[in-house]
C-alpha cells in the first residue's frame, strides 16, 4: 500500500461502479494525481453494486436514460464484461400492450432493435413462462448482462496505470472541509476530505457513495436528495431447466411489468426481483456497516411478508418457481431521488464539490463519463444531461420530508406506465402563489413545475367547450392529463384576452459597475442596450451548445434582470454564480418570490389595460420588446391602491400584450383589477395548456430542455442574429465557427397530415421523442448521431393542426416536405412547416 | 411418529454485535431474525424423520409474538404444527424458560393423549448460550437427554415404544447413544444440512395456525445486568509473506492449529 | 469449598480437567476457601496426583458400575449427589461439551441456577461476566442461589500447575441404579475415511483466480494431504470449474472447519456467508486489498499458484 497522501488534484469518494468508472474516464481525459478512497474492501465494498442484478433493458422514454444506458451497455461490451441475454416484457393487461407500442417508438427513436411478440412466440424464448396470463411481450434481443464489480476493478486499473490513481480500500471519509470566506456569489470552496487514515487537501472531491452519498454532502453542510430504498430480491434454485443451459444466462430475461417483478436466470437458479412491494425507505445512518452487517451493508435483512404477493404472481407466470428454494433473499438497497433522475455535476453551494451519486449499475459507466467530462469541459460533451443536473434542485427539494415522499410515490412506478403529464400527488403547493385562493375558486387544474403550481387550465372556463364546439379526444390516453377546456381558453384568447400566471418565472438581478460586462459574458446576445430595453438571448456552454435560453433586462446603468423559467432556474442560478467575478464589482440577487407576473394577451389586451393605467400603449408608447414603468390603478377590482408595475410588451402566444411585473404583495390586487377590466371585453384566465404548448407551437417558438439542449447550437435553433456581437461570452468561439459553415440540422415545426391509426380512432402526439421517420420509414440520424423526433407537440386550434417541433437535416427543413411520424408503433404522414411559425408567420398580431 | 423441536428466534448479526444504550439486549433495530443455528438442524433432522417413517412435526418456542417468524419458516420447510409461548420481556433465564417449555409440552402431551417420540433441542442458543435449557426440560419430563448429536436414527417407524441411536462427535469420531423412547436430543450444526423453503413452501406456510399458550412463572437464580462488547481486538490480517517463501510461515500455523 | 468436576475420558484427564483446575484455584483464592475436585467414574491415582499438582486439597473419588463409560444422566446425578452431601460453595466445570452438560444435568437435579462459559467470577457478590455469540459478546450476570453452579469458558485460561499438594482421596458411594444408565456411550467410532465438506477440519478453498478446471489439481494435493476438502466460489461453479456440491456461500455449503484456505477468492459476501463460520482463515490473493485477505487472520499476497505447491512442499518436508 502506497503511503497515505496528504494532497491530491481529485478525491472521489467511493469504489462502486460509479467511483470506479470515474477515476477511468478522468484519466482517458488527462487528469492526474487523483485519490480513491472506499470505506469498504475490494472488489466489493458492500455498497449497491454489489448485489445488483446487473441487467440493462436499454429502451428507455427518457432520452438522457436511454442514451446513456446504451453508451453504458457498450462500454460494458468494450469491456468484454457483458453478454447479451436478451430481454422480454411481457404484458398481463391491454393497457400493458399499449405501453409495448409506445417502447416500440422509443425503440425506434433511440435504434434498437426489438419486437413485438405473441404469447407463442414469448414461450418459443422462454419455454417455461405461462402463456395464460399473458397478453404478449416486448423483446429486445440486445438486453445485455454486465459483471458489474469486474467493470469496477478493470476501470479502477485504467485510473492507477494511466493517472497513477492511487487507491485507498478500508478508508472512511470523517469530514469535509470548505473554506467558508465570504464571497459574492455565496459559494463555499472545497478544501480536504478527512479520513480516518489522514486529510487530504485537493480542489475537487467528488461523491460517488450510492446510498451513503448524502450522508458525506452533509459533511459539507450540503445535500445531495437521494434516499435509500428497499428492493427486494430472491434467488431460487436449483432449476434444472436453467442449470441445463451451463451459462450464467442462457434465457432472456422476463420483466413482468404488471406485477413490477422480474425473473433473470443466474446460473442454475432464477432471481426474482420486485419492484412491487410498499415502498421501504431507510435513512442513510441506518444503514449497518461492513462489519455489523450479516450479508453486506446494503443487503438488508429479507422482509418476506413484503414479498409474498410477488412471489405468487411470480410461480404463476413460471410454474417451476414454486418447487424451487428460496437460496438467498434480500432487501437490496437502491437511491432514489425526488424526480427519479440521478444527481450529477458540481453541488452549487460548494465548488469543487461534485456528485455522481443516484446512478444505478445499467447507466453507471455512462454517467462517470458524463461527470468526467462536464469538470473537464465545462459541460459534458457525450449527451446533454440537464434533466440529471443537480443544480437543478430547489431548496424545497432538498429535505428528507421532500425525498421521502417523492420516492414513496414513485416507487412503485419503477416499472409503471407513467404518463408524459402526469402530475405528483405528494408535496404540492410548495411555494404559495399570490393568486391561489383565487384560482382554486375558478377550480384550476395545477401543474407542478418542480415547486411551483401553474394552472394548466381553470374548469371554470369549461363553457368556452360550448362556445366552440369541443369535445375531450377519443383514446383515453390522449386525454388523460389534458381537457378541452385548453384549447377554449386559446381560442378565447386569440378572439379576445387571457391571462396567464407567471409567477413561477425564476427572476435575478445582477448589480454593480461589472454587472453590464458581466452578464454580456453570458449571453449571446448584446446587453448593453439602452436601459428600458429587454434582450432575449441564448446562453451557451464553452463548446457552443445550449445552456439556456432567457430574457435578459436592461433595468438601469448598472443593474441587469435575468428571467427564465422555472424549470431551469436552478441550473441557471448556479450558472450565473459559477462565472460571476468575486471582486466585487457584482452582486447577485434571487427576486422570484419577490416580484409576481402576470401575462396579459389576445387583441382585446391593450383595451384592457388601458382601463387600469394611463399609460400610451400604441406600439408607440409601448414598443415591443421594451420595459416600462407604470401605476396601476387597482380600484376596478376592489382594492384603491395604486401600484408600481414594470410592463414588458412581448409574447409567447403569438397575441399582441404584455407582461406585468409587480411586487408580490401586489398580484392579487393587480389579479383583481385586469378582471374587472375585462369583464365585458372577454378576459378569462387561461393556463399552461395555452402558454406553454398550444399558443407556442402555433409560433413555434423554442423551449429549452425541449427544442433547446447543449447538444444543439443557436443556428441549429434558428435563433442566430444577423450579426454577432464585438464582446466576450462564453462559447464564442465555437458559434463563430458554427457560423461558418450552414447548419447541418434545423429546428421546424411540422404538421400531422392525418392523425387516424388503424383502428380508425384520433391520435394526439405528445412530444415525448417520438421518432420522425422518412418515406421508407427509416430513422433520420445526422452525422454526430443526433436523431430526428419529436420535441413538442400539441393541438394548433389556429391551424386546425396537431403541430409537433423537431430537427431535421437542412435540406429536409423546407416547407412542404413529407415525411412520417411513429407514435404508439403506428405511422403517421407529417408535412413541414418550416422553421417559421405555423400561425401569423408574420407576426402581424404582434405588432397591431 | 410425533416429533416436537424447540426452537428459539435470535438476531442474525454481522461480524461486529451492537448492544443497546442501556445494554439490556443486543441492538437488533437493523438485523434480521432467524432461527438458531442448532435448531433449523433440528427441525430439518425431524421433517426428514417424518419424511422416512410418516408423522408430524411440531414447532414450539418461548419468545416475543415476532417469534411466529420462525415458525412459519419451520413450517415453510415442512414441520405440521407451530406452537408460540409469547413473552413480552426479553432475556428470560434459562430455568424459567425450561419451566415454561416444560408446562407447554405437557399441556400438548395430555392433548395429543401421549407423549412426543422423540423432542429435539438445540444444542445451545446462538445468543445467550446457556447450554442447558433442554437437559432441565427432558429432566423435569423424566426422559432421557444427550446433547451434541449429530446423528439420528429410530428403530421401527419411530412411533411408541423402541429406540433412538444417536451420535456425538468426539474427536477423531462419534460416540454412539442408544436411549429408549420417548426421549430427547440436543443437536449440533452438522447434523444435515437445513433445505432452504421453496417459494410454495414459503406460501403455505402462511396459512400455518399458531397455537398460542400463555405460561409463565417465576424466575430463576441467574439474572442478566448488561451485555457488552469485548474490548476492540485489532484483527489486523497478518500477511505471512509476498511469495512462495511464505511456505514455511503457512505450514507454521497448520502445525499450532493441529491440523498437520 | 470450591468443587472443581474434573473432566477425563476413559481415565484419560482432559486438558479441559486443568483449565478448570487453573480457573478455580484462583477463584477459591479469591472465596478464601479450599479447593476440591470431583473426579467420577475413576479413582486412577496418576489423575489425583496431577489433581494435587493443580492444587486441589482433597479429590472426591467416584466408581461405580454404571460409571463405566461416560453417560450425562450418571455422571450428572453423581455430581448432583456429590454437592448434597459434600455442600460446597460452588462448583466448577469448564466448559467443554461434557462439562456444559454433566453440570447442565447436575442444576437440572438440584433445581439450581446454572451459569455457563464464565471468564471472570466476584464471588462476593456472585456475579460472573461470560461470554455470548461464542464471544462476540459478554454477559454481566448475577446469580442468586446456595451453590454457585459454573463453568469456565473453554480456553479462558492457559492450564498452570500450580499450589501443588498431595491431594487426598476420599471415596464417594453414589446411588445409582439402571435408570441412570440409558444415555450411556454403546459404542464408539473411528473417523470415517473421507470427510465432507461441511465438517472437514481444512477446506483449500479456490475462486475464479485458481484460471482453470485443472488448476484445481494442486488444491486437491494439499487438502489431501491434510485431510480436508476443496471448495469453491460461485464463479467456479458458474464456470463449470467444479461441482455445486463443492460450491461454498450463501448457496452453497457453509463450512466450519478449523482453517480455510481460500485461494484466488475475492470474497464476495455470498461467498463469505458460507465461509464466515471458520475458525481461521487464510487467504492467498494477489490483490491485498481483496475482501477475503481484509477478513482472513493470515494472508500470503502471492500468486497461489506458486505458494500451494511450495506449502504441499513444505508439509511434506516436515512429515518426513
Amino acid at each position: 500500500m502506497s503511503e497515505f497522501p496528504t494532497r491530491a488534484n481529485v478525491v472521489v469518494i467511493g469504489a462502486g461502479i460509479v467511483g470506479n468508472c470515474l477515476v477511468g474516464h478522468l484519466a482517458r481525459l488527462g487528469w492526474q494525481d487523483l485519490v480513491l478512497v472506499e470505506k469498504g474492501p475490494l472488489p466489493n465494498p458492500g455498497g449497491s453494486t454489489g448485489h445488483a442484478s446487473n441487467f440493462i433493458f436499454p429502451v428507455d422514454h427518457n432520452k438522457e436514460m436511454a442514451l446513456l444506458g446504451e453508451q453504458s451497455a457498450n462500454q460494458y461490451r468494450d469491456m468484454n464484461l457483458s453478454v447479451d441475454s436478451g430481454g422480454i416484457e411481457v404484458a398481463r393487461t391491454s393497457e400493458r400492450m399499449d405501453e409495448l407500442e409506445r417502447r416500440m417508438t422509443s425503440a425506434k427513436a433511440w435504434g434498437i432493435e426489438a419486437h413485438l411478440l405473441t404469447p407463442a412466440q414469448v414461450k418459443e424464448l422462454v419455454p417455461y413462462i405461462n402463456t395464460e396470463v399473458i397478453l404478449g411481450g416486448f423483446y429486445c434481443p440486445t438486453v445485455s448482462v454486465v459483471d458489474s464489480l469486474e467493470t469496477g476493478t478493470v476501470m479502477r486499473k485504467e485510473g492507477i496505470e494511466k493517472a497513477g490513481c492511487k487507491v485507498f480500500a478500508n478508508t472512511e471519509v470523517l469530514d469535509l472541509i470548505t473554506d467558508d470566506t465570504p464571497r459574492p456569489n455565496s459559494r463555499r470552496k472545497i478544501k480536504a476530505v478527512v479520513t480516518d487514515k489522514g486529510t487530504i487537501e485537493t480542489q475537487y472531491v467528488i461523491v460517488a457513495c450510492g446510498v451513503w452519498s448524502n450522508r458525506i454532502a452533509a459533511m459539507a453542510d450540503t445535500y445531495i436528495p437521494l434516499v435509500p430504498a428497499v428492493h427486494q430480491m430472491a434467488d431460487v434454485g436449483p432449476i434444472d431447466i436453467l442449470a441445463e443451459t451451463n451459462n450464467e444466462i442462457g434465457y432472456p430475461i422476463v420483466r413482468d411489468m404488471d406485477t413490477f417483478c422480474y425473473e433473470r436466470q443466474s446460473a442454475g437458479s432464477m432471481e426474482v426481483g420486485s419492484y412491487g412491494h410498499r415502498p421501504i425507505l431507510h435513512h442513510p445512518d441506518e444503514i449497518p456497516s461492513n462489519e455489523e452487517a450479516a450479508l453486506s451493508p446494503t443487503e438488508m435483512p429479507f422482509t418476506p411478508d413484503d414479498f409474498d404477493q410477488q412471489m405468487e404472481e411470480a410461480i404463476e407466470l413460471m410454474d417451476m418457481l414454486g418447487d424451487a428454494e428460496i437460496k438467498y433473499a434480500i432487501n437490496g438497497l437502491l437511491s432514489l431521488t425526488p424526480d427519479t433522475m440521478p444527481c450529477l455535476g458540481e453541488i452549487p453551494d460548494v465548488e469543487g464539490l461534485w456528485s455522481a451519486a443516484a446512478v444505478w449499475v445499467k447507466e453507471g459507466p455512462g454517467m462517470a463519463q458524463v461527470v468526467a467530462e462536464w469538470m473537464t469541459y465545462g459541460y459534458p460533451r457525450v449527451i446533454d444531461a440537464h434533466g440529471a443536473d443537480i443544480a437543478r434542485f430547489y431548496d424545497e427539494e432538498k429535505s428528507d420530508e421532500h425525498i421521502w415522499a417523492r420516492a414513496d410515490e414513485h416507487f412503485n412506478k419503477t416499472y409503471g406506465i407513467v404518463h408524459p403529464a402526469e402530475q405528483w400527488e405528494s408535496r404540492r403547493h410548495l411555494v404559495e402563489s399570490p393568486y391561489r385562493s383565487r384560482q382554486e375558486a375558478l377550480e384550476a387544474e395545477f401543474f407542478q413545475a418542480r415547486v411551483w403550481e401553474r394552472p394548466q387550465w381553470y374548469n371554470s372556463n369549461a363553457d368556452l367547450c360550448e362556445r366552440y364546439n369541443l369535445s375531450p379526444r377519443g383514446v383515453e390516453w390522449d386525454n388523460r392529463w389534458w381537457s378541452p377546456t385548453t384549447i377554449g381558453e386559446h381560442l378565447n384568447l386569440r378572439s379576445n384576452c387571457g391571462v396567464v400566471d407567471l409567477s413561477a418565472f425564476q427572476i435575478y438581478e445582477l448589480e454593480g459597475p461589472g454587472a453590464v460586462e458581466f452578464a454580456d459574458r453570458l449571453a449571446v446576445n448584446k446587453i448593453d442596450v439602452a436601459v428600458g430595453r429587454s434582450i432575449y438571448t441564448p446562453w451557451l456552454n464553452a463548446d457552443g451548445g445550449f445552456h439556456s435560453d432567457l430574457t435578459m433586462m436592461r433595468m438601469a446603468e448598472d443593474r441587469v434582470r435575468i428571467v427564465t423559467g422555472v424549470f431551469d432556474g436552478g441550473r441557471d442560478e448556479f450558472w450565473t454564480r459559477k462565472h460571476m467575478p468575486n471582486d466585487g464589482s457584482v452582486t447577485f440577487t434571487n427576486l422570484t418570490t419577490e416580484i409576481t407576473t402576470l401575462g396579459l394577451w389576445g387583441p382585446n389586451a391593450p383595451q384592457v389595460l388601458a382601463q387600469v393605467c394611463g399609460h400610451d400603449l400604441s406600439q408607440a408608447g409601448s414598443p415591443y420588446g421594451s420595459i416600462i414603468p407604470i401605476e396601476i390603478n387597482c380600484a376596478a377590482g376592489g382594492d384603491n391602491r395604486t401600484v408600481q408595475a414594470h410592463l414588458f410588451r412581448i409574447s409567447y402566444v403569438g397575441d399582441t400584450g404584455w407582461e406585468i411585473y409587480t411586487d408580490w404583495s401586489n398580484g392579487p390586487a393587480l389579479w383583481d383589477a385586469l378582471f374587472a377590466a375585462g369583464q365585458e371585453l372577454g378576459i378569462r384566465p387561461t393556463g399552461g395548456g395555452v402558454y406553454g404548448t398550444s399558443g407556442r407551437l402555433e409560433k413555434g417558438y423554442r423551449l429549452m430542455g425541449a427544442e433547446l439542449e447543449s447538444e444543439y447550437n443557436p443556428l441549429e435553433a434558428g435563433l442566430a442574429r444577423p450579426r454577432v456581437k464585438a464582446a466576450d461570452f462564453i462559447g464564442k468561439e465555437p458559434y463563430l465557427k458554427a457560423r461558418e459553415t450552414s447548419p447541418e440540422v434545423q429546428c421546424v415545426t411540422l404538421t400531422v397530415e392525418d392523425q387516424t391509426d388503424s383502428a380508425g380512432r384520433t391520435r394526439h402526439m405528445m412530444g415525448g421523442n417520438e421518432p420522425i421517420l422518412d418515406l421508407n420509414g427509416e430513422r433520420i440520424v445526422d452525422s454526430h448521431g443526433r436523431v430526428s423526433r419529436v420535441t413538442s407537440a400539441g393541438y394548433g386550434p389556429s391551424v386546425g393542426k396537431h403541430l409537433l417541433m423537431g430537427y431535421l437535416p437542412t435540406e429536409m427543413a423546407t416547407a412542404g416536405t413529407e415525411l412520417q411520424v411513429m407514435y404508439m408503433n403506428e405511422l403517421f404522414p407529417v408535412t413541414v412547416v418550416g422553421p417559421g411559425s405555423a400561425f401569423d408567420p408574420d407576426d402581424t398580431r404582434l405588432k397591431s | 411418529m410425533k416429533i416436537l423441536c424447540c426452537v428459539k428466534r435470535v438476531p442474525a448479526p454481522g461480524a461486529k454485535i451492537n448492544v443497546t444504550a442501556d445494554g439490556s439486549d443486543v441492538d437488533a433495530a437493523h438485523l434480521g431474525f432467524t432461527t438458531s443455528p442448532h435448531e433449523e438442524c433440528g427441525v430439518e433432522g425431524a421433517v426428514q424423520l417424518c419424511e422416512a417413517h410418516g408423522g408430524e412435526v411440531t414447532v414450539l418456542t418461548v419468545g416475543p409474538p415476532q417469534a411466529a417468524e420462525q415458525l412459519r419458516y419451520a413450517a415453510s420447510v415442512g414441520a405440521d404444527h407451530g406452537v408460540l409461548v409469547s413473552t413480552d420481556e426479553v432475556g428470560w433465564d434459562p430455568q424459567r424458560t425450561a419451566a415454561v417449555i416444560r408446562e407447554a409440552i405437557e399441556v400438548l402431551e395430555e392433548e395429543n393423549g401421549e407423549p412426543f417420540d422423540l423432542i429435539l433441542f438445540g444444542n445451545e442458543s446462538a445468543d445467550s448460550g446457556g447450554f442447558q435449557v433442554g437437559i432441565r426440560v427432558a429432566h423435569g419430563l423424566g426422559r432421557p437427554i444427550v446433547n451434541g448429536i449429530k446423528g439420528i436414527e429410530v428403530s421401527g417407524d419411530g412411533s411408541g415404544a423402541g429406540t433412538v441411536t444417536a451420535r456425538r462427535a468426539i474427536d477423531g469420531g462419534f460416540e454412539v447413544y442408544e436411549l429408549p423412547r420417548p426421549c430427547a436430543l440436543g443437536v449440533k450444526e452438522g447434523l444435515n444440512l437445513p433445505r432452504y423453503p421453496t417459494m410454495k413452501g414459503r406460501l403455505r406456510s402462511k396459512k400455518l395456525e399458531i397455537r398460542s399458550l400463555d405460561l409463565d412463572t417465576t424466575p430463576g437464580g441467574q439474572r442478566r445486568i448488561r451485555l457488552h462488547r469485548p474490548a476492540e481486538q485489532v484483527s489486523e490480517t497478518v500477511i505471512l509473506g509476498e511469495g512462495p517463501e511464505a511456505a514455511a510461515a503457512v505450514v507454521d500455523v497448520l502445525e499450532e492449529l493441529g491440523v498437520l | 469449598m470450591l468443587l472443581v468436576a474434573l473432566e477425563h475420558d476413559r481415565g484419560v484427564l482432559a486438558e479441559a480437567a486443568r483449565e478448570a483446575l487453573t480457573f478455580g484455584r484462583a477463584l477459591a483464592e479469591k472465596m478464601d476457601e479450599d479447593l476440591e475436585a470431583a473426579l467420577i467414574g475413576s479413582d486412577d491415582e496418576e489423575l489425583v496426583d496431577e489433581a494435587g499438582r493443580y492444587g486441589a486439597e482433597v479429590v472426591h473419588t467416584c466408581v461405580h458400575d454404571v460409571l463405566s463409560d461416560y453417560g450425562p444422566d450418571a455422571y450428572g446425578a453423581t455430581l448432583a449427589q456429590m454437592v448434597t452431601e459434600l455442600e460446597p460453595s460452588a462448583v466448577l466445570a469448564c466448559g467443554s461439551d461434557r462439562g456444559n452438560e454433566v453440570m447442565a444435568q447436575a442444576a437440572a437435579r438440584l433445581d439450581a441456577p446454572f451459569v455457563a462459559n464464565c471468564i471472570d467470577v466476584t464471588p462476593d457478590s456472585w456475579t460472573m461476566t461470560r461470554v455470548q455469540w461464542g464471544g462476540s459478546l459478554l454477559e454481566d450476570s448475577s446469580l442468586d442461589a446456595d451453590v454457585a453452579l459454573l463453568t469456565c469458558g473453554l480456553h479462558a485460561v492457559a492450564s498452570e500447575p500450580g499450589g501443588s499438594v498431595d491431594a487426598d482421596v476420599e471415596t464417594f458411594e453414589a446411588d445409582l441404579d439402571d435408570s441412570h444408565r440409558v444415555t450411556i456411550v454403546k459404542d464408539r467410532t473411528v473417523q470415517e475415511a473421507g470427510v465432507t465438506l461441511p465438517t472437514a477440519p481444512v477446506v483449500c478453498g479456490g475462486g475464479r483466480g485458481v484460471g482453470s478446471e485443472e488448476g484445481f489439481a494442486q488444491l486437491e494435493e494439499l487438502a489431501e494431504l491434510l485431510g480436508g476438502r476443496v471448495g469453491c466460489s460461485r464463479a467456479v461453479t458458474n464456470l463449470g470449474w467444479r461441482p455445486h456440491s463443492d460450491q461454498v456461500g450463501q448457496t452453497g455449503t457453509r463450512i466450519a472447519p478449523e482453517i480455510y484456505i481460500a485461494s484466488g477468492i475475492s470474497g464476495a459476501i455470498q461467498h463469505w456467508v458460507g465461509a464466515m463460520a471458520s475458525k481461521h482463515i487464510l487467504a492467498i490473493n494477489t490483490d491485498r486489498e481483496a475482501n477475503m485477505v481484509v477478513k482472513a487472520d493470515w494472508a500470503v499476497i502471492a500468486d497461489l499458484h506458486e505458494v500451494i505447491p511450495a506449502i504441499t512442499a513444505e508439509v511434506r518436508r516436515r512429515r518426513g
